[in-house]
């Protein structure tokens, strides 16, 4: 009997894993001060303010959260530009008031002192999602037999478990991919309140 | 009449089980010895907000935790109720922080020591004001790579 208790205990300690945390990875900007920033143009910038009250303002006019993917959605795949700046894979409306392609696209992020940071967790993860969809998009374009999405593929690239070679396989994939839809999110320093 | 008659009927001799116990608790002591915990109390309520576009973290030996928040039940008459940020098992300011990052690098090995993550475990309610000058701290002392850990779930939940 103690046997069979002793089999089970340690099927248990061998079968157990300890839950791994999961969460929005950023990269944040380094410290030094850029000599003479990049001019942007107005159009090239989407513009996300968070208030205190944790209300949002998008492109100049108050907007509910559930919109915000949709927003960025069109803001990025927007592909107004003409010429060289001309984005081929785009399937936006080519809008001469918004981005001209995904590479010049910045989101730019400000909140408040005092936000809550439950508000601007949702609100990054809206942002991401956008590039997500968008990203998810080309990814089965360029690779229709994968049968994958890019976040399935990232997930399986960024796994310990999975083999070298299939790594080596879906890096150019993926890195492919992210020169289509460059993550572009600034974040300005947040204003005090008074 | 015999008394060495040979057994009829060639009967397996019984395995002997008496060592089993000896064999289990060996290896329930090789995975006691192997098994690594490692986890620092909490002192700050942590309720994480919710995000589904997360990505896992994995490799716990490169990651640093930075927790935040309201300091719990048992803290609050000494600590009061403004989130605080909690470092290892103790209270501490932002000052504190960049500190605490170089002594974690330190701490870890050499190849390592660039790809470094720090894990950012905020509670919900927790105002930006705090997050930001953390954030500051963090660019100071070059840890750029960072991670809002969340819960899995939908990020309306965040907003009622």
């Amino acid at each position: 009997m103690a046997d069979i208790a002793f089999l089970l205990l340690i099927f248990f300690l061998v079968t157990t894993t300890i839950e791994t945390d999961s969460g929005l990875n950023r990269k944040l900007p380094p410290m030094e001060d850029v000599v003479d920033p990049p001019i942007i143009k107005e159009r090239n910038i989407f513009s996300v303010v968070v208030n205190k009250f944790n209300q949002l303002l998008v492109e100049e006019k108050p907007l509910e959260l559930a919109q915000l993917r949709e927003e960025a959605v069109k803001f990025l795949d927007n592909g107004g530009g003409k010429g060289e700046e001309a984005c081929s894979y785009c399937l936006g409306k080519r809008n001469s008031d918004s981005s001209d392609n995904p590479e010049k696209a910045v989101i730019s992020l400000k909140n408040d002192r005092e936000t809550d940071y439950k508000v601007y967790i949702a609100v990054q993860n809206e942002l991401v999602a956008a590039y997500n969809v968008l990203r998810n998009r080309e990814f089965k374009r360029l690779n229709p037999n994968l049968g994958l999405d890019f976040v399935q593929a990232d997930k399986i690239y960024n796994d310990p478990r999975t083999s070298v070679s299939e790594k080596e396989r879906l890096k150019p994939l993926l890195s492919e991919v992210k020169t289509l839809f460059p993550q572009k999110l600034s974040e300005a320093e947040p204003s005090k309140t008074n | 009449m015999s008394k060495f008659k040979k057994k009829k009927g060639g009967e397996l001799p019984a395995i002997s089980t008496a060592s089993l116990p000896d064999i289990v608790f060996m290896l329930l002591f090789f995975f006691m010895v192997a098994t690594v915990m490692r986890d620092s109390t909490l002192m700050v309520s942590n309720t994480l907000p919710a995000a589904d576009q997360v990505q896992k973290l994995d490799k716990k030996d490169r990651v640093m935790y930075i927790y935040a928040g309201k300091p719990s039940m048992r803290y609050q008459d000494k600590f009061g109720t403004q989130a605080r940020i909690q470092l290892n098992d103790k209270f501490a300011t932002v000052q504190d922080v960049a500190a605490f990052v170089l002594a974690e690098k330190a701490s870890k090995r050499q190849e390592l020591q660039n790809v470094l993550t720090t894990a950012l475990k905020v509670d919900g309610d927790t105002k930006m004001g705090l997050i930001s000058d953390i954030k500051q701290e963090l660019r100071k002392v070059n840890a750029l790579k960072i991670n809002y850990t969340t819960r899995i779930g939908d990020y309306k939940q965040n907003v009622k």
